[in-house]
């Protein structure tokens, strides 16, 4: 399984903080599988402008292509002025409109206050079904007070973080098991 | 009508396309010669007008797995190798290229075809030939649209004066040769989005809309849309072609159809285009209410029937030898379309004299 641990901002460090401590986990954890993790600050991508991802050069088509490729995709985002960050919906925005069909995305969330905690459910999640992909249902909100000098101080976020991990690897079982019952009985 | 050379009494016209794509069987994982591939193309032709079908296009992508790139060279070898069937292509790029040398090849294909070549425009769904030939993307529809106005110019009058953005004024000029009828039937290709649709209608030029596959009413909106906006603009939608094309598969039973055609749309598409075709949507392509014509003789001529019935078109055109599909496989399509789907389609399309 290819897995992408994607840390949506170009800037801030908490997101990104919560990714590395998933990519190691994931690598302590699933040895088996082919791990990218792209932080987008370490990119320099353009704003899409709707052609084939195909089309796009350097970082650009590294990103989309790698995202492309993914089955499963932990998007790590933060939360700005109530929304995600524009450098996240313009990775949306470079691929296709079904260019999540068939995938796994599970979601870990950053923010400064409890006040954001539903910006996922409402703003994310939309976005992730209308490009089809499967949603793992529950994500991980981390706030602000759960740091303290760049580093989880918070236990439960550890745990939390385990817990997504395993529900995304249940869900992608479970789909790819029925996918492969289904295509099976196509016949072709 | 008969400015685009249709014949609404002959009932509906059945065509081949091909992109020109050079993938690999994906069954065999293995890519014939670019030489190979275009001597096949010509071939295919050949048979298309063997077989006594109307059409047969060929068109234009600057990218990697494709090699008609110079269609019009290609159109070139098809007119000398074939006798009846109208040629074209599918589409010309006309955005990246200059409208009065697209005219003179045509006008030229016209000439050695003898009065069988037509041109469909297109604006490219992959833009990376805008860098290869020197063009800005950000110009995408603009060029499209000055350029299709031009090449519309240069079909209507005999000598053009002309001024715009993207190309060098033109005085007095004089573009030659002539098609031998005077004109080339011209179409506007459209992807099947109404917006397309519209300006094709506004333009009040024929429309080719080719698809990927989906439900028929849906592709009816974009026709109603089309023939809506021309009426609109003072054209009369009657005298305005419509022709769709889209994936085409005959064999002896749908589930054949199917597993025949599968690995060369999934593998190629995914070459081509990034994504490959979800199992589940091309399961749905030999339901009458797809509109791609995938299934049985039996079962396409009744899709294709129940598409003349919703759209009223004029030509239906097929698109058969994507993804490394092996010449046998085009050739027994061929067969199966000349001997048993087009005597049925001509029969219950053509006008009654009754």
């Amino acid at each position: 399984m290819n897995i992408v641990a994607l840390s949506g901002s170009n800037v801030g460090s908490k997101t990104k903080i919560a990714i590395d401590y998933t990519v190691d986990k994931l690598k302590e954890t699933e040895e088996n599988h082919q791990m990218v993790s792209l932080d987008l600050s370490a990119y320099d991508i353009q704003f899409s402008d709707g052609r084939n991802y195909l089309d796009y050069k350097g970082d650009t088509a590294y990103v989309a292509k790698t995202i492309m490729e993914a089955d499963l995709i932990i998007i790590g985002t933060p939360i700005f002025q109530a929304s995600i960050p524009a450098t996240l919906k313009n990775i949306f925005d470079l691929l296709p409109t079904d260019g999540l069909r068939d995938k796994i995305v599970s979601m870990i969330v950053t923010a400064g206050s409890q006040r954001h905690y539903l910006v996922a459910e409402m703003q994310l999640k939309p976005i992730l079904n209308y490009m089809k992909a499967h949603v793992v249902e529950n994500y991980v909100f981390i706030e602000e007070k759960d740091y303290h000098m760049k580093k989880i101080i918070n236990d439960d976020v550890f745990l939390r973080i385990d817990r997504l991990i395993e529900d995304a690897f249940t869900l992608s079982e479970v789909y790819r098991g029925i996918q492969k019952k289904k295509d099976a009985a196509y016949g072709f | 009508m008969e400015q685009y050379r249709i014949n609404k009494d002959a009932g509906l016209e059945f065509g081949i396309y091909t992109l020109g794509d050079h993938l690999p069987n994906p069954n065999r994982d293995e890519r014939i010669s670019a030489s190979q591939r275009l001597q096949e193309i010509i071939a295919f032709a050949q048979l298309a007008d063997q077989a006594g079908l109307d059409f047969f296009s060929v068109g234009e992508s600057h990218q990697s797995y494709f090699t008609t790139q110079a269609h019009a060279v290609v159109l070139g070898a098809i007119a000398q190798a074939t006798n009846h069937i109208k040629i074209g292509s599918s589409s010309t790029i006309i955005s990246t290229s200059d409208p009065v040398r697209v005219y003179e090849n045509f006008a030229t294909l016209d000439l050695i075809s003898q009065g069988r070549t037509e041109i469909i425009a297109g604006r490219a769904s992959r833009v990376g030939l805008f860098e290869l030939l020197g063009y800005d993307l950000n110009n995408y529809e603009a060029l499209f649209e000055e350029k299709f106005e031009l090449l519309l110019k240069i079909n209507k009058e005999q000598i053009i004066n002309w001024e715009g953005q993207f190309r060098p004024p033109l005085q007095d000029a004089e573009v030659l040769p002539r098609p031998l009828n005077q004109t080339l039937p011209i179409w506007r290709a459209v992807g099947g989005h109404s917006a397309s649709a519209i300006k094709a209608g506004r333009q009040g030029v024929p429309m080719f809309m080719a698809h990927l596959g989906g439900p028929v009413t849906t592709f009816k909106q974009t026709i109603d849309a089309y023939r809506e906006a021309a009426s609109e603009s003072g054209h009369d939608p009657e005298q305005l072609p419509v022709a769709t094309a889209g994936f085409f598969y005959a064999a002896e039973t749908s589930q054949q159809a199917l597993k025949d055609l599968y690995p060369h749309i999934n593998e190629g598409m995914k070459k081509t285009n990034g994504q490959g075709f979800p199992k589940q949507h091309f399961a749905q392509g030999i339901e009458r209410h797809n509109v791609m014509n995938i299934g049985s003789p039996q079962q396409i001529i009744e899709k294709i029937l129940y598409q003349h019935e919703m759209f009223n078109h004029q030509r239906y055109i097929a698109q058969i030898d994507f993804g490394g599909m092996p010449f046998d496989q085009l050739k027994r399509n061929i067969d199966i379309i000349g001997s048993e789907i087009l005597p049925a389609i001509r029969k219950y399309t053509k006008k009654n004299d009754n």
